[in-house]
Parts: structure tokens; sequence; C-alpha cells
């Protein structure tokens, strides 16, 4: 279970590769089904503005499923993730693309502390005040 | 209605989890997670986990189901209508992994005032059915327009 980043050559300031996603309205109904929550304001356009939206909203536990992908993308082994947070600021509509940013905040030993963001188009946060901590 | 600040640290009964490797491949197609190790167990066992891990997101899944126990207590007093989604954090021991037998425990962390609004904190700490930790999902949602009015104010 050996990381893909090599230890030795992490240092802050480190940019991960980003990782961004178009969002479709299928990836929200197959997420709504995969992860057991069917609240409508994800796929019923109907429900959403009657709740004051513009329409369906991506889950922001999507956003945040899609955002650990550059973490483990980046770490290669999931075990190698100790702490992983987010803070939801910012709904993200179908159609618009997530583009996920983080860099090496802090290397102390073996522990690695990521911070990390996601944002839509206009450069608007979806996701703020990222954090992974590794420990490689 | 303001949420019931009484509940504050109660725990509610365990629910069970069986992990299932299809459930787990499931879960990462859906947030587009393509590594083989997520899908294939010859990929899993070469990186040396015992079986398929679940991606780190997996355990919101437990969370879920933990609490639709808690918010729907009425004695605790959420509309759920109300409720965005705050913050999210997972603290883990080890990766959930196909074919573990866990146990999910949902606690309600917090319940506070925040200007207008309230947040409400909720925390599931997974363990086996042995008692070994694996981690702990601790979900803080926003209860918008729900807090009492201060004392001195309208």
């Amino acid at each position: 279970m050996s990381p893909r980043v090599n230890l030795a050559e992490v240092r802050p300031g480190d940019t991960l590769p980003e990782v961004a996603e178009t969002i479709e309205r299928m990836d929200l109904v197959r997420y709504a089904g995969a992860s057991g929550d069917f609240n409508p304001i994800h796929w019923n356009d109907e429900v959403a503005k009657a709740v004051g939206l513009p329409g369906v909203i991506a889950h922001g536990m999507y956003s945040m499923g899609v955002a650990a992908r550059m973490v483990t993308g980046w770490v290669g082994d999931p075990a190698a993730i100790k702490r992983l947070r987010v803070r939801f600021s910012t709904m993200i509509e179908p159609g618009q693309t997530l583009t996920v940013k983080g860099e090496v905040a802090e290397v102390d030993g073996g522990r690695v502390l990521v911070r990390f963001h996601a944002e839509d188009e206009k450069g608007e946060k979806v996701l703020s005040k990222g954090e992974a901590e590794l420990e490689l | 209605m303001a949420l019931n600040q009484a509940l504050v640290g109660k725990a509610y009964p365990a629910l069970r989890y069986e992990v299932g490797r299809e459930k787990l491949r499931e879960f990462a197609i859906a947030v587009g997670e393509t590594d083989p190790i997520y899908h294939d167990e010859a990929a899993a066992r070469a990186a040396g986990h015992p079986d398929l891990p679940a991606v780190p997101t997996f355990a919101v899944v437990l969370s879920l189901r933990a609490g639709q126990v808690v918010y729907g207590d009425p004695e605790l007093g959420l509309d759920y209508s109300r409720v965005v989604h705050g913050e999210q954090e997972f603290v883990y021991h080890r990766p959930i992994r196909a074919g573990d037998r866990l146990l999910a425990t949902g606690k309600v962390a917090a319940a506070q005032a925040k200007g207008r609004h309230e947040l409400l904190t909720l925390e599931t700490e997974v363990t086996t059915e042995d008692g070994e930790p694996v981690c702990l999902v601790r979900g803080t949602l926003l209860s918008r327009g729900t807090a009492p009015p201060r004392e001195g104010r309208a």
C-alpha cells in the first residue's frame, strides 16, 4: 500500500493535479441512487423551484465526492487519508463544470495537510475551507 | 420551531450495515472514481487491501441512515425542508472495506443558534461489530430561520 506521492519530495505549496467534472442531471440521479439521498431538490425541477431554487442543484456530497478524487488520485492509497472536511458555500447546477484545486499547506514528518476548494465556471467557491490530512 | 437543546449529547440506537462489493463499486462510479482499486479485487489486493476499499466519502451512506433516525425524532423539532448542508467532515481510522459488518451510531453533537439560523451537528460513529473503530462522520446542517428570538429583541 505504498502511496503514489513520494513524501521526501512533498513541499508546502506543491499543487495537486486538478479534477474537473461537468455535472449532468444523470450524475445526480445516479448519485441519489448510490448514496440513498433522494431529496427531490436534486432531481425534480418543480420541487426545487417550489423551495426557491432556480432548478435542481447538485448534492453537496456529490461535489465532495468529486473533490475527494483529487486527493485519492494524488495520494493513491485511501488508507493514507486521516481526515477530510469541506464547507458547502455555493450551490452548483447541472450543466456547470466543477473544478477542484488544492495544494500542500503543511508537511510535518509523515503528516501532510492539503487545503483545497472546488469552484464553478464563474470562480465561485462551491466547496470552501477544504482540508485533507494525510499520513504518508 | 427552535431545535431542542436537551437532545444535545443524545445517542440513538446503532444501525447495522453490511458492506457489499457491488455497493462500493456503485458508489465509486457515482462519484466518478475510476481507479481500479475501488472496482477490481485483484487490483485492491495487489495494492495491499484485504478487499475492495470504499472511496473516502462512502461513509456518508451510513451517516444518512443514522441521520434519518435522528432527524425524524419528533423531540428534536427539525423541519427538514428548512435544512441546507453546511459542513462535512470525516475522521478515519481505516478505510471501509467490502465484507465489513459495521455499526453506525448517530448522536446529536451540537445545536446552536447562529443569527436567525441554527446549526445542528450530527456525529455518526462507525465501528465494526467487534468494536474496531473505523471512522467518525460529522455533518453540520443549517436550519434556516428557526433560531428563537433573542431577549430584548422582537
